[in-house]
């Protein structure tokens, strides 16, 4: 109450203190945001209709050609299914992560903190230092290869980066080893959160680990999982600097970013480009509004 | 006998629980260790023995000084340290200015700011570039590390969240002691949320310092000649190409400072990433 009435009083005596804190304090801030952010989303749009090629005077309108292009032309569509590995490699990653995170937590488990930390380092590590990394590893005749023969299973080496077939796997495997720390430390955090009332009281019914991992565990971190899940469509099309740093995106792993990328920077193609970035613009959106509406505002925050 | 059986299912869980984390231990330290034998063999060693062989030498550091002088490592550190400071303080200063003003005062713009940090997060900015990327140009900030120090100092919204959350804990009698003592606003700021905000200022510049020093796009996008860490390791790619002892001392070059960062600020990293996923 006296608060309110002190900010009251204050209000009609200092007003232009307040409005000249408030401008100072904004400017800037948003001024960099409308700048960066949203001037050249609205270029983006506009650049996604024309055929400009990024230094020439004129841009010529052509409508929806440019999208056109995207969704026809294979040399531009293909890259869509390219995400799908790496989709399907986050759900593994997911995967692995729930398992790693269950076990430290819950159960008595030596050198829970030396795992924890060695697991989750990879996510701190320079993408292109893991790119270089992964080329060592992956190459004919590299680590990968001399463990497989040191065990006798030579027979099953192929060309993790040279078969078509296997590279986007191979890539999407790179990402794995990456991120999947990363998803364990925050899903940790999310099973420590429970309360441990919860466990004791489960242990006092006789219930087991498997149990205590179904009937616990799972319930209370499933939004969570849920919504890494959702979130990692975004993650599978914006990959870039793996593919980028190992491949170049040669042998059928270029992925929607390096394609863009290359239209825009290397082909000079900016008014094509913009329309791809348009494309993923609305793909986030979309994926966006559907976590607004399973998820709630705030759904993160709901652990 | 029941109990027995217990028993052993118990140690062979616990025998499989330390295989897979011994196994998940082995995959991520078995890239990292031949790595580091790689940059320490010379060149006519590296290609005469297998990658899992232990170097001869254990400090022939030939190999690092290569990467650092002829690799321009010094330089990308330079630049790196230049690029990172100065964005990490004006995103700390900006960060904490509009943090104070959204959650200290009621006005009328508030939502519609509020807003605008929200919707700028749906932007994925590794796409926008293409447009942002005229903009820097039209600024004459291309080639300049002007352009990557605006780009990483421009508000991002977990920045914003973070110290919103933490303001929420700094109680607003002491904003009105002072105002009774005579404080203005940018006082209150300066001398009493800024200094208590301190916590939050770590937890932002652990998450925004490793993006930024780990960073590959935007200065091989806008800074192409003057390399950073990443970019001058991504050069190795051309004329080291077929020398990989030199790339794999480039390689350990730019992981050292994350690991000891790591090993040091441990707890704050995971407590920074866990409440900065919670957007």
């Amino acid at each position: 109450m006296t608060t309110i009435a002190i900010q009251k009083k204050k209000k009609s005596k200092i007003n232009w203190q307040k409005v000249l804190i408030i401008s100072l304090f904004s400017f800037i801030p948003i001024g960099l945001l409308i700048l960066f952010t949203y001037t050249p989303v609205l270029n983006m749009f506009y650049y996604s209709v024309t055929n400009w090629n990024g230094y020439s005077g004129t841009k010529k309108f052509i409508g929806l050609d440019n999208y056109i292009r995207i969704f026809t032309d294979t040399e531009y569509f293909r890259v869509f299914p390219v995400s799908l590995y790496y989709l399907v490699g986050s759900f593994v990653q997911m995967g692995i992560a729930l398992y790693f995170a269950t076990i430290l937590t819950v159960s008595k488990t030596k050198g829970k903190n030396f795992f924890k930390g060695v697991l989750f380092f990879p996510y701190l590590i320079n993408g292109v230092a893991i790119g270089f990394i992964f080329s060592y590893f992956l190459r004919p005749d590299g680590v990968l290869d001399s463990v497989l023969q040191m065990l006798g299973l030579g027979d099953y080496i192929i060309k993790w980066l040279g078969n078509v077939k296997m590279i986007n796997w191979s890539l999407a495997g790179v990402s794995v080893w990456r991120y999947m720390g990363f998803n364990m430390v925050i899903f940790i955090g999310a099973i420590q959160s429970i309360s441990s009332e919860i466990y004791e009281a489960a242990e006092i019914d006789g219930a087991n680990k498997w149990q205590e991992f179904k009937y616990i565990i799972l319930p209370s971190i499933k939004r969570i999982v849920q919504l890494n899940l959702l979130l990692a469509i975004n993650g599978a099309l914006s990959v870039f600097e793996i593919p980028y740093v190992m491949t170049n995106g040669g042998n059928g792993s270029k992925t929607f970013v390096i394609q863009t990328v290359q239209t825009a920077f290397k082909m000079q193609k900016v008014g094509l480009a913009s329309a791809m970035a348009v494309v993923l613009f609305a793909i986030v959106l979309i994926v966006a509004l559907i976590q607004r509406m399973f998820f709630g505002e705030k759904g993160e925050s709901r652990i | 006998m029941k109990n027995k059986d217990l028993n052993i299912k118990t140690v062979i869980m616990s025998f499989l629980k330390y295989l897979t984390l011994i196994g998940g231990l082995i995959a991520v330290v078995l890239p990292l260790i031949v790595v580091i034998f790689g940059g320490l063999k010379t060149g006519p060693e590296f290609r005469r023995t297998g990658p899992l062989i232990l170097p001869k030498n254990f400090f022939n550091f030939e190999n690092y000084v290569t990467a650092f002088v002829k690799g321009k490592m010094v330089q990308g550190f330079g630049m790196t340290l230049l690029i990172l400071v100065s964005s990490l303080i004006g995103a700390i200063i900006i960060g904490t200015m509009i943090s104070y003003v959204l959650h200290r005062f009621d006005f009328k713009l508030k939502q519609f700011i509020l807003l605008l940090f929200m919707l700028a997060t749906l932007v994925p900015a590794i796409t926008t570039q293409v447009a942002t990327f005229q903009i820097i140009h039209q600024l004459g900030l291309y080639g300049s590390p002007l352009a990557p120090i605006f780009l990483y100092m421009g508000t991002d919204i977990i920045a914003v969240y973070i110290f919103m959350q933490f303001l929420d804990s700094i109680p607003y009698s002491l904003d009105e002691a002072a105002m009774i003592e005579g404080a203005g606003y940018f006082r209150i700021y300066t001398t009493i949320i800024l200094p208590l905000l301190k916590p939050a200022i770590a937890t932002v510049v652990i998450i925004k310092g490793v993006a930024i020093y780990n960073d590959f796009y935007i200065p091989f996008l806008y800074i192409p000649d003057n390399p950073v860490l990443s970019t001058a390791l991504f050069r190795f790619k051309g004329p080291y190409a077929a020398k990989w002892e030199i790339i794999c001392a480039g390689i350990i070059i730019i992981i050292i400072p994350t690991f000891l960062a790591f090993i040091g600020l441990q707890k704050y990293i995971y407590n920074g990433l866990t409440s900065g996923s919670v957007k």
